[in-house]
């Protein structure tokens, strides 16, 4: 590959069937490689391993790359590398590795590099570590939860396409059920992410008949161009850090305001709302519809987008005082966003805990749609006074 | 002084050829201003103008990348006229593959200080060599973390007193400093290795033909090659601007020895 550009991406690739049954990191992986991603690199753990595994086999046969890199931090600087030169470009890793890159990721929010990082988690843990951050600062990814391969698929397009929209790198929450789990899936770019993206003006490509572009997180600016707001001019550092970081913080507004995301069943006449993300939220509901069927009037809430997450939903769900049961397989993570939604105006329950096999994998025997329905069982007699 | 601010200044060609004189010196013009917010005495302008005026002879302003790492350096992505990524500390070298693997004709180089390469990033820049990537790494090495005002890295010599080694360093306390492309000489990726200087006007002309030579290798898909200067910082010494060539000389270069270390045989033809 020669060309940054998107209109040669996918040119001369050899893409199979459009429908395939797939295990969810390798469906992710052939998203990822139909929406134009051309450079991926990853260090192998469980359970994104098989992402990487899929990469090295597809990413020669469409004239990508993939890398296997010596430490998840190296992953992530060669994938702002690549990104930054304007080739859609993705690494996958797993919970610790996660924790390894934080640095650049808090950074790449501040540079605007649009890339996509997923992480297939090994539980729920890492609820808290994807939606504060990366890293420091206050600023946060996009960050998306898909509860099936099905969905994985739909959401590697849209990673790609939010991530460019936005100049906002993306992060997929993904875990070891979601991952390790095969499904029927179809490839098609969702409605959603078909919508014209802008050029990419600020790809560092070589200066081609043009001004120099510079892809900074420390808000620098090229001598002759105004700097950043409050910004300081030639003969100093020609700097201002925190323009990025407003800016940053600016754009968080803009997104919630359009890319809020959220599954929502049986609400009309709940009396319980039990809420779960990701692949989890498919034994919420199931649990649900089971509750209905021994005459509790339990409604549904899935959060698909974790960062903008869906505050005004549960803040809905609070005005009308209707009780929230949080099912997460970790300690307590997401319930706190939960808390924050409902404003203080509806009691929440945490109903999750951690449970993992013997190694810190996700299927403990809490993974259980009838363990959440013992659960409702239990959190029910407070519901809502009629 | 040295010749530092003289050949930075590029003042003195305009009222030369006004009197008809030749004129025999004027700032590279891929560096965009007259002006730098580096200390006095400082060696990195000097090691960064002579990489410009290479980029600019080979004709490569157009196809090149600069991937920079975090320093006082790092002022010079405002000034230079070249596409440029500002990577993490240290992680420039993994930067600087991922851009050159999707542009494979493209010149990627990374800018980095002896704290940013050699401290932080030294795992970076090693595997980097070892997978053969065809970019050109530059270190400008001035053996002390400049930017925070003068403290140990990886490259601060035996004795040398530092805010963060106040009797100097000791190799029984802090361990020994760190000759990165003596390293990685036996890498067989690794296609040019070699260390220059800037402390003379001498040392700053072989330092140029020592990043062409680099820049040249990449140029020909010859392999990983990697640039070592070793800069003047007053600053980071606690010496005069004036005393900065001379405690260089002293104090750096017979630990550091300057000359080519690596060189392929290719580049000869």
């Amino acid at each position: 590959m020669s060309h940054p550009d998107r209109e040669s991406i996918g040119s001369g690739a050899t893409l199979g069937p459009a429908r395939a049954f797939l295990e969810g990191g390798h469906a992710l992986a052939e998203a990822a490689i139909r929406a134009g991603c051309r450079f991926y690199c990853g260090y192998p753990m469980t359970p994104s391993t098989e992402v990487l595994e899929y990469m090295a086999k597809r990413m020669p046969e469409v004239g990508g790359v993939c890398i296997n890199v010596e430490a998840e931090i190296e992953g992530i600087n060669m994938v702002w590398g690549a990104a930054g030169a304007g080739v859609r470009a993705m690494i996958a890793s797993t919970t610790n590795g996660m924790s390894l890159m934080q640095e650049s990721l808090a950074e790449m929010v501040l540079g605007r590099i649009p890339a996509v990082v997923v992480n297939m988690g090994r539980a729920q843990g890492d609820y808290n570590q994807c939606t504060r951050s990366g890293g420091h600062g206050s600023h946060r990814m996009i960050v998306l939860a898909p509860g099936s391969a099905q969905e994985a698929v739909e959401t590697a397009y849209r990673a790609f396409h939010l991530a460019e929209k936005w100049r906002h790198p993306v992060l997929i929450y993904g875990d070891f059920m979601l991952s390790h789990t095969s499904e029927t899936v179809t490839f098609a770019p969702p409605p959603d992410t078909v919508e014209p993206l802008p050029e990419k003006t600020w790809a560092t490509t070589g200066a081609r008949g043009r001004k120099p572009r510079l892809l900074t997180s420390l808000g620098m600016r090229i001598e002759g161009e105004p700097a950043g707001g409050g910004g300081i001019g030639p003969g100093e550092h020609r700097t201002d850090t925190t323009a990025p970081m407003r800016e940053a913080v600016k754009r968080h507004l803009e997104i919630a305001r359009a890319e809020t995301r959220v599954e929502t069943a049986m609400l009309d006449d709940a009396e319980l709302v039990v809420t779960a993300f990701g692949i989890l939220g498919r034994f919420a509901k199931y649990a649900a519809r089971l509750a209905r069927e021994e005459g509790m009037r339990v409604g549904y809430v899935r959060p698909y987008t974790l960062v903008p997450f869906p505050y005004a939903t549960f803040a809905e769900i609070g005005a009308r005082g209707i009780p929230v049961a949080v099912f997460e397989n970790n300690a307590g993570q997401m319930v706190q966003d939960v808390r924050l939604g409902v404003e203080g105006r509806a009691k929440v329950d945490f109903i999750g805990g951690i449970s993992m096999d013997g190694s810190g994998f996700g299927v403990g025997p809490n993974v259980d749609a009838l363990h959440i329905l013992e659960k409702i069982r239990e959190v029910y007699p407070q519901r809502r006074a009629a | 002084m040295s010749s530092t601010h003289v050949e930075q200044s590029g003042t003195i060609a305009a009222p030369d050829v006004k009197a008809g004189l030749e004129k025999v010196f004027t700032r590279s013009p891929l560096l965009g201003t007259d002006t730098h917010s580096l200390c006095p005495g400082c060696g990195e302008p000097n090691a960064v103008r002579v990489l410009m005026e290479n980029i600019e002879e080979m004709g490569e302003r157009e196809n090149t990348v600069c991937v920079l790492g975090i320093g006082c350096y790092t002022a010079f992505a405002a000034l230079m006229d070249l596409d440029t990524q500002q990577a993490m500390h240290g992680r420039a070298p993994a930067q600087a593959t991922g851009i050159k693997r999707v542009l494979p004709d493209r010149l990627v180089f990374t800018l980095q200080g002896d704290g940013d390469m050699i401290t932080e990033g030294i795992q970076e820049v090693i595997h980097a060599a070892a997978r053969g990537e065809k970019i050109t790494a530059i270190c400008l090495n001035n053996a002390a973390f400049g930017e925070t005002g003068g403290h140990m890295t990886a490259t601060s010599v035996i004795g040398q007193r530092t805010k963060s080694t106040l009797e100097g360093r000791d190799p029984a306390r802090h361990g020994y400093p760190i000759r990165l492309p003596e390293m990685l000489t036996g890498f067989e990726g690794v296609a040019y290795l070699a260390r220059g200087s800037v402390h003379t006007p001498v040392a700053v002309k072989k330092t140029k033909k020592l990043f062409r030579a680099a820049l040249e290798t990449q140029k020909r898909g010859l392999g990983f090659s990697l640039v070592e200067v070793l800069t003047m910082c007053p600053t980071g010494w606690f010496v005069t601007p004036a005393e900065g060539p001379k405690f260089q000389e002293e104090r750096l270069v017979p630990v550091f020895r300057v000359g080519e270390i690596k060189r392929p045989k290719e580049l000869e033809v």
